[in-house]
């Protein structure tokens, strides 16, 4: 079985987030760039895999659709323990692109198993998966938080109210992964570190696409006002203010 | 070798240098943030969460710690792949130094068993040595100490009494002694040991596994700080060790000792700055929650003053870190395209920054010692919590100017070693002091020729630079064959010379910064430089008014002081607003970022 990750690459989690020319582009200035941490959790669950069944998953490709910036983040998915990776030429704009450039990879070069993270931590996206879904007629199944291989079939379990879905499902189909779906991801070594220059990184020039999304602008959340302390006394005070101010009752 | 210049040891206070020639930070390559990257996860999972259970030593925890270590190869950053390690360069094996540093009791651990307790094996053992003990040390397998220091045999290494006498048969060496303060100590399974064999003046080095007869292990010291780090006293009665064990050559071990010091020196002016890093983030961090006045403490002055502080000693110990290390690696690079086998090269490349890595180790560690002081002052009573990161933090720094040498004798080895390249050229070192004492009164060279903002600060350097060699100078002639033991004043000249070699590396690196960083985020770097050549032309002052009030008397005097008056002037900055605004880029990132 081959296995493809397809992996964005997202600010740090911790990066202040600045725009520039009128709230239109994000300052990417001294960001440090990771790779999308549920993305991440899904490499790491399919190179669990790959070291549990050594002949049934001959193979983990990870895909990534973006600019030659984004390199040093495959490169690392690959020093993860990815054999392989594909980047895609394009600085991606909405989910249907992302979905239509990948399922265009997919149709080329046959994958058994797609995982892709449940929600992208940059642009909070989570439409790639099922819109691949449809791309390809494949199936899918969202929020996995658990996969292993079962005879001829994968076991995933995903998360529902008050419990788990236990699910069999056979190749190929696209599993979007929640967090769970590996412990911890895994960190690469010096090992890996050396070899991830000496593994594969073909880049692909994208197909045509139209857009069905019209970008306008980024604005920032609201600046939260000041604390305002009402006297423990003083209730009608504070229902005042939280009629005719907070509007709230 | 590309068209860089590599300057030698001890060349930084006759020659300029200038910013293309600078190794920086910001030039770390794409493998190297990897590196980087690999480290700051492997603390945040698998030694931060568990810092209380380490201080305790709960047992097996730190050597496991090791082993993880091993199986993620950072155990043999610096090990040629011959021997299972990676072979990376220097520079890189800082990198991991640096990063590990971050992390308290284990940056110890790492240190000792990648520094001290591997390299002894790698640069002075025979191929048998090194194919026998090296994978297995590269790979956390087996872990090392160095069993240097005895009770009274501290600083006065060579004074040590353990004692070798070749046994009848003539195949084993039995060794007799006492070390102490012996780091991994507890759990090592190969330990370094020096020791004089017979009635020699001078150590050789031993290779002694644990398990050989005869050996004795103390229980864990309890200490100050670094306490999950495993530090015991060995005993050796009647230890049989097979002679192949003998590392290097009979009489050896001294320069084995101080040439493995010399590596560790420089380590350690890298670990001190992942602990800095850390402890400048816990402290704006904190300084931006606590709210006292109705005010985060982050916006008072006083706690800006602090802020700024910490990160422009920071941004000096690792700017000079970091220069020296890519001269070490271009040494060896120029050593082995030379005809030098890589052995020999590396020793030759670090004997040579002699003077370099003891200005590191204390600059970096009494940088570090003022960030966390202050980290804890940021905290107020807090600070003083071992409930707050910062107390540990605290703790653990002090060693740093204990061990790999005290500071006192790193402050005399950088001026020793000044005095040896000034004595081996000696018209030129000693020669340009004499020159500037002659012009002091005639000198009439200003700052103010200088309109370009780099020129002035390079024109500021090189007076520094030349007060330096002024006093070096007159100082020798006034006390001559004295020197060494007017210590006072060694290590005035000594603070002289680190405060010049921080100014221009830092000076080099913000020059560099200039065409990388956009306009915006270049000026916090300016306030850098500003402030620091500003505290650096004012250290260097006073510490050769403390010279001169050591040695000069009447006119001699008066002309001395004109002359450093004139060569550490620099004209008027607002380092107010300038610490400011590096608090500010703190204070605003909420870590430390620069």
């Amino acid at each position: 079985m081959k296995i493809l990750v397809c992996i964005s690459n997202v600010p740090d989690t911790t990066t202040k987030i600045k725009f520039l020319n009128n709230n239109t582009t994000f300052d990417s200035a001294g960001v440090q760039w990771i790779i999308n941490p549920w993305d991440e959790l899904a490499l790491t669950r399919a190179i669990e895999l790959k070291e549990a069944h050594a002949g049934a998953i001959e193979n983990i490709t990870v895909v990534n659709i973006g600019p030659p910036t984004t390199e040093p983040t495959i490169r690392k998915a690959l020093a993860i323990g990815a054999d392989n990776a594909i980047r895609i030429n394009l600085d991606p704009k909405d989910a249907y692109s992302v979905a239509l450039q990948l399922s265009e990879i997919i149709k080329k070069d046959s994958f058994d198993i797609i995982l892709c993270g449940i929600e992208s931590s940059d642009y909070n996206g989570t439409s790639v998966g099922g819109m691949l879904s449809e791309l390809l007629d494949y199936p899918s199944v969202s929020a996995v938080s658990f996969i292993d291989i079962d005879g001829d079939q994968l076991k995933l379990k995903r998360e529902i109210d008050g419990g788990q879905e236990i699910i069999g499902i056979s190749t190929p189909f696209i599993g979007i992964v929640q967090k769970g779906i590996a412990k911890d991801a895994r960190i690469p070594n010096m090992r890996g570190i050396m070899m991830a220059k000496t593994k594969p990184l073909q880049v692909v020039e994208p197909v045509s696409t139209d857009l069905y999304t019209d970008f306008v602008s980024f604005d920032y959340p609201k600046a939260k006002a000041a604390c305002k302390k009402v006297d423990p006394e003083n209730v009608k005070e504070l229902v005042n203010l939280l009629h005719n101010e907070a509007k709230v009752i | 070798m590309e068209n860089i210049k590599v300057l030698k040891g001890g060349e930084f206070l006759i020659t300029e240098s200038s910013a293309k020639d600078v190794f920086i930070p910001e030039e770390f390559n794409e493998e190297q943030k990897m590196i980087l990257g690999m480290c700051q996860d492997f603390l945040k999972q698998e030694v931060h969460p568990y810092l209380e259970r380490i201080d305790s030593m709960e047992p097996g925890l730190m050597r496991s710690l090791v082993a993880k270590s091993g199986e993620m190869g950072l155990l043999g950053i610096s090990v040629p792949e011959e021997y299972g390690g990676f072979g990376q360069p220097f520079v890189t094996s800082m990198i991991a130094s640096d990063e590990l540093g971050a992390g308290y009791s284990y940056a110890v651990a790492f240190s000792a068993h990648t520094g001290i307790g591997t390299l002894p094996i790698l640069y002075y053992g025979t191929e048998e040595q090194k194919q026998k003990y090296l994978p297995k040390l590269a790979s956390g397998e087996w872990v090392g100490s160095y069993c240097l220091t005895e009770p009274n045999a501290g600083s006065d290494a060579n004074s040590g009494r353990t004692k070798a006498v070749l046994s009848e048969d003539g195949k084993n060496y039995i060794l007799n002694g006492q070390k102490m303060w012996i780091t991994n100590g507890g759990f090592a399974d190969v330990l370094t040991v020096f020791a004089k064999i017979d009635n020699d003046k001078i150590l050789s080095a031993f290779i002694v596994d644990r398990n050989y007869p005869g050996i004795t292990f103390n229980p864990e010291e309890k200490k100050l700080g670094i306490k999950g780090s495993s530090t015991v006293q060995i005993f050796f009665n009647d230890c049989v060790v097979p002679v192949e064990n003998l590392l290097g050559k009979r009489g050896e071990g001294f320069r084995i000792a101080l040439n493995i010091l010399h590596i560790g020196r420089i380590k350690l002016g890298a670990n001190v700055l992942g602990a800095s890093r850390t402890a400048i983030s816990e402290s704006v961090k904190y300084a931006n929650e606590r709210k006292q006045f109705g005010n985060f403490i982050s916006n008072f002055g006083a706690i800006k003053y602090k802020l700024g502080e910490q990160v422009i000693r920071m941004f000096a110990a690792e700017t000079a870190l970091y220069r020296t290390s890519k001269y070490v690696d271009d040494t060896i690079s120029f050593n082995i395209a030379n005809g030098m086998d890589r052995v020999k090269a590396y020793m030759d490349a670090l004997g040579e920054y002699a003077m370099e890595a003891a200005i590191l180790k204390v600059l970096g560690s009494e940088a570090l010692d003022y960030i966390v002081d202050e980290a804890v002052q940021i905290h107020g009573g807090m600070g003083y919590s071992a409930e707050m990161a910062v107390e540990r933090g605290y703790r653990d720094s002090r060693i740093n100017r204990i061990f790999e040498g005290t500071n006192e004798i790193n402050r005399l080895v950088a001026t020793d070693t000044l005095l040896k390249h000034a004595k081996k050229c000696d018209s030129v070192v000693f020669g340009i002091g004499k020159s500037v004492f002659e012009q002091i009164d005639s000198n009439n060279e200003s700052s103010t020729s200088y309109s370009d903002y780099f020129e002035k600060k390079h024109f500021y350097i090189r007076q520094l630079k030349k007060a330096v060699l002024l006093i070096l100078n007159r100082a020798y002639d006034a006390v001559g064959k004295q020197f060494n033991i007017e210590q006072e004043i060694m290590m005035s000249i000594s603070d002289m010379s680190i405060q010049a070699y921080a100014a221009e590396s830092v000076v080099l690196r913000v020059e560099k910064l200039k065409s990388i960083k956009s306009e915006a985020d270049f000026s916090v770097y300016a306030d850098i430089c500003d402030v620091h050549t500003y505290e650096t032309s004012n250290k260097l002052f006073k510490a050769g008014m403390d010279a001169i009030n050591s040695f000069a008397q009447n006119d001699e005097y008066i002309k001395l002081k004109k002359g450093l008056q004139q060569l550490t002037s620099i004209e008027p900055v607002n380092i107010k607003e300038a610490r400011r605004r590096i608090a500010n880029k703190l204070i605003e990132d909420n870590v430390y970022k620069f």
